[in-house]
């Protein structure tokens, strides 16, 4: 199934894996480097589900899922929040701020794409 | 030197050097180019003849003959210059003519004799027979490095 | 060879490039740290460099590092919560940690095997700032899937709540083979389920593709229309689903729901009979999500935002405001390409070809004697400036900041202080100068065996600095700045300066120079550039042997540049490096010895004389001078002295060439012809396997043959015949 999903990280190591992992299964992947920019690419997409990093300069992970819910189209577009940590504090955070769920970094191609299958439809 | 276990194949390109016949790994030969006159270096050791202009970069040139206490012979522009690289590093062989290329097996390589003179010594590392005719096989590394034991 | 092939591969390439900027950005958010200049973004760039190369590492398996930048972030986000106060002790710390970063980046770039004993050295002093709380909880790295609590079991959890499921684990694993299983799944979404972007219909859907379901919509709830609001839940659904799936999979569809529904599974069929490890008796009544959050021991999870996440904090709580503009510009401004360097190689030397065939072009033209007004030659002049601005701007593609050059010798002098136990501080200039890229790297050798030279010889001990009125801790000033078309780099320091009384006596006692030899101040500085000379009563285990200033002087010349001294007792010594701006690139007096065709660089030609008879006086044999207006300047036989030809008898007619040395003295060159006076491209000798004294370099003229470039310095040095002793040369080959 084609998505189209916009991952926002500061580390472009992340942003290649990210897309590495993506793409062959029919993805289309948009990119942005912080909460920032993050917001400005949103403008002209429409995305299935939106990857964001919690640690980025400018914006970080909670102020960008904040600005997105904050914009009627996307209150209920799918987010899933990049964590180093399981730590249960930052997914409830992550959870408050709006996220649909959440993946460990680092990931598993597989379970990445599966679960932006499984939150987007 | 010889691998026991199945001989591996070779190919050297074989060149005259005053009236003896030589032979270079053709892994290491890169080009061969005819004579042109090298620009000198100051001070610079009988066998280091200078430097070429090899498409843009400054290529060392050796003379080999010089370089293995062989008499000198005529310079004429018959003389070809064998380029080598060697460890990341490009060297410019000067010898009279360039020969063949000949493919062996490491089996048809035999070691030298232990001769006791000149500087030849320690830079052949292996002999082959063609045709009746001895060829000595050069070792590279020894002849680009062991400078020190050039012919004053 | 290209890492196209595999993708991985050049992202890990990418990902070794990002964490030289990563590293760069935490040693400027460390000194920022340092000099007392930083503000609360400064914190944040520092955790985020270090979280961002912990991140990419473990995507590419590289424990070592993972386990280090882990440890390294938890007490930087220790001081990112203000948990933690930092000051000098810590600091110091934290500039270790950030070099041992830097060393273990390189060695998992490289595979080489990781320096466990530095390592933990480093982490117990890391340990030390966490004081009693230890690692902070959470930090825990396992990949943990956070499986939701939808079993309807009693459970007692363990305080956080997270690593353990031990009914999970202890289920033996179904080893039929494929056994459908009917479960009966009950779900009712809570209202905050909906403001997470999550959806019961997906959620649905995705249960359905695990088997057959049968999904009956429970709407009894439903309140009627006008009372309806669109994000309030109402209804609830029951999913009759026939799958093989394990249920544990069944679970992880609702893993991120957990605690935003009501969620109830069951197998149907099996009322309470399922094979579970021993627990209390199981309630009667599957209690719902709600009365089990409450069973449960309240986990420490804090909602309130971490006080230094920069986005709550208004923008007043910054107590001394200071530019953060400097260290914490954002590079994602620039419009930048990134381009293999190879490519970049390819294309300088395509230019350098051009610049080549352009020269050879022009003489051709000149030759065949069309007029200068010619429509040909005007073209041709435009041609060869046009020539010359496509090699100046290639040139500049592979220009780059310093920076990362002086952050290097930062370390060097922090290590190098530390060896010798003196308090010393790096000041930096000018870090934005663009250099060529391989200029930088070429420079890294020789700037850091000079920095180690000034921390460990040029600077007094902390006793002799306060003895002498300086201030306790020593300063070096590596400054880099464009200088009438050049680049000069500068080392000073505010030492004891050269102790010229001791460099004179050891050169006497060495042999290299006459023990009765006058010099000048000047003079005698030079003698540093001597091969083998070392003032070192000890070879302290830094400047260490074998790496003299010659070597140094020799690296920088083969860059086109020139190094000089400048010292003032009791004061400081002051090095100061001129490249060309452009790599690689001479202006150049072309001309003629002995029928050779060489180089000199213009900039040391002071003016150009014809010799008449009575012009040159012997001083005494082998030592000629010339006449120069009022004074006589030593006179060397350009052809003699490169050993193309014996000296000469006659100099009438002769070209002289009055040349600065560099010890600021002139000295005059005998040669045969002027030819030419143009910008030439230096390329390099290779000395592997012999050097010659006196060439510095090496240029392709325009007919294809190669001109050598002189160094008449050198040729000076090693001309002047010193009665008695052996040359003082480090050349193989040179005659005794």
């Amino acid at each position: 199934m084609t998505l189209e999903i916009l991952a926002v990280d500061d580390s472009r190591t992340m942003r290649d894996m990210i897309r590495l992992a993506l793409l062959p299964s029919g993805f289309t992947v948009h990119t942005a480097d912080d909460g920032v920019h993050g917001v400005e690419v949103l403008d002209g997409i429409t995305p299935d589900a939106i990857i964001t990093d919690i640690n980025m300069p400018r914006m970080d992970g909670f102020g960008f899922i904040d600005a997105v819910r904050g914009q009627e189209k996307h209150r209920s577009t799918p987010i899933l929040v990049l964590t180093t940590e399981a730590a249960p504090e930052l997914k409830q955070r992550a959870r408050v701020a709006g996220a649909t769920g959440w993946i460990v970094k680092p990931f598993d191609p597989v379970k990445l794409v599966k679960a932006l299958q499984m939150v987007a439809g | 030197m010889t691998d026991t276990q199945s001989p591996q194949s070779i190919e050297l390109l074989t060149f005259q050097l005053a009236d003896q016949e030589y032979s270079l790994d053709i892994m290491s030969v890169r080009e061969i180019r005819g004579w042109t006159r090298a620009t000198p270096l100051p001070h610079a050791p009988k066998f280091m003849k200078g430097v070429i202009n090899l498409r843009g970069t400054v290529l060392p040139v050796m003379d080999l003959a010089q370089r293995l206490g062989l008499a000198a012979r005529e310079q004429n522009d018959r003389n070809v210059i064998i380029v080598v690289k060697h460890e990341e590093t490009m060297t410019g062989l000067l010898v009279d003519a360039v020969s063949d290329i000949i493919a062996l097996t490491s089996d048809d390589l035999q070691p030298p004799p232990e001769l006791s003179s000149g500087t030849a010594n320690g830079v052949v590392n292996a002999l082959t027979l063609i045709d009746d005719r001895m060829i000595r096989v050069l070792d590279l590394a020894a002849t680009i490095n062991d400078t020190e034991c050039a012919a004053a | 060879m290209t890492v196209d092939n595999d993708p991985m591969a050049e992202i890990r390439a990418s990902f070794f490039i990002e964490n030289e900027e990563l590293l760069e950005a935490l040693q400027d958010g460390l000194q920022l740290m340092d000099d007392g200049a930083a503000d609360n973004e400064t914190i944040n760039v520092v955790f985020r460099a270090v979280h961002s190369i912990k991140g990419g590492a473990g995507a590419f398996g590289l424990e070592g590092l993972v386990h280090f930048a882990h440890r390294y972030e938890t007490v930087l986000d220790e001081v990112r919560a203000g948990r933690l106060q930092v000051e000098t002790e810590a600091l110091k710390v934290f500039f270790q940690a950030a070099d041992h970063l830097s060393d273990l980046v390189r060695i998992s770039r490289d595979n080489d095997p990781l320096p466990d004993e530095e390592t933990e050295v480093l982490l117990k002093a890391l340990d030390a700032f966490l004081g009693d709380t230890g690692p902070v909880s959470g930090t825990a790295e396992e990949d943990i899937e956070f499986q939701p609590m939808g079993l309807s079991l009693d459970l007692d959890l363990p305080v956080d709540g997270t690593a353990d499921l031990p009914d999970l684990d202890a289920l033996p694993p179904l080893d039929l083979g494929p056994v459908t299983t009917t479960y009966e799944i009950t779900f009712a979404p809570q209202a905050d389920l909906f403001d997470t972007g999550n959806e019961p219909a997906t959620l649905l859907r995705n249960l359905q593709q695990l088997g057959t379901a049968k999904v009956t919509c429970d709407s009894s709830r439903l309140p009627p229309l006008d009372q309806l609001r669109p994000d309030v839940p109402h209804l609830s659904w029951t999913v009759i689903l026939q799958t093989d799936v394990e249920e544990s999979e069944i679970v992880s569809i609702f893993e991120f729901v957990e605690g935003l529904c009501q969620l109830d599974i069951k197998k149907q069929g099996e009322p309470d009979g399922r094979d579970l490890p021993p627990l209390p008796d199981l309630p009667p009544v599957e209690p719902t999500m709600a009365e089990h959050r409450e069973t449960l021991p309240q986990t420490p999870i804090e909602v309130t935002p971490a006080p230094s996440a920069p986005v709550d904090d208004p923008v007043s709580t910054v107590a001394a405001p200071t530019q953060p503009a400097q260290a914490t510009a954002p590079t994602a401004a620039k419009s930048v390409v990134r381009v293999d360097l190879d490519r970049i190689e390819r294309l300088v030397n395509l230019v350098g070809e051009l610049v080549i065939n352009q020269a050879m072009l022009s003489q051709s033209l000149e030759h065949s004697g069309l007029s200068p007004h010619s429509d040909a030659m005007s073209g041709l002049e435009e041609f060869q400036r046009l020539t010359r601005d496509i090699q100046d701007s290639v040139m500049m593609i592979r220009a780059q900041p310093v920076k990362s050059l002086f952050q290097r010798m930062s370390r060097i002098v922090r290590e190098a202080s530390a060896a010798v136990e003196k308090d010393v501080r790096l000041v930096t200039t000018g870090e934005a100068t663009e250099v060529d890229k391989t200029v930088i790297e070429r420079l890294a050798d020789p700037l850091t065996h000079m920095i180690r030279n000034a921390v460990d010889h040029g600077l007094e001990t902390k006793e002799e600095r306060l003895a002498a009125g300086k201030p306790a801790q020593g300063k070096v000033n590596l400054s880099a700045a464009h200088r009438s078309g050049r680049v000069v780099i500068e080392i000073a320091d505010d030492g004891a300066g050269i102790d010229r009384p001791k460099v004179l006596q050891l050169a006497i006692d060495k042999g290299l120079i006459p023990p009765d030899s006058n010099l000048t101040d000047t003079e005698i500085d030079n003698l540093l550039f001597l091969p083998g000379f070392s003032t070192a009563a000890t070879v302290s285990n830094l400047s260490g042997r074998g790496v003299g200033m010659d070597v140094v002087r020799t690296s920088i010349q083969a860059l086109g540049g020139r190094i000089t001294t400048t010292s003032l007792p009791g004061q400081g010594t002051t090095f100061s490096i001129s490249l060309p701006l452009t790599l690689a690139v001479l202006d150049g007096m072309v001309i003629e010895v002995a029928e050779e065709t060489l180089v000199l660089p213009l900039n040391l030609v002071i003016e150009t004389l014809t010799l008449q008879r009575g012009d040159v006086e012997m001083v005494r044999p082998g030592r000629n001078v010339v006449r120069v207006r009022s004074g006589f300047v030593p006179l060397f036989d350009l052809g003699a002295a490169l050993g193309y030809r014996p000296p000469l008898d006659d100099f009438e007619g002769s070209v002289v060439l009055l040349i600065a040395n560099e010890d600021e003295t002139n000295a005059a060159l005998l040669i045969d012809n002027i030819l030419d006076q143009r910008q030439v491209e230096i390329k390099g000798l290779d000395e592997s396997f012999y050097r010659a004294p006196g060439i510095a370099a090496a240029t392709i003229l325009g007919d294809g043959q190669i001109a050598l470039i002189l160094d008449p310095s050198d040729i000076i040095s090693t001309a002047i015949p010193k009665p008695g002793l052996s040359q003082t040369s480090s050349d193989a080959g040179v005659p005794a």
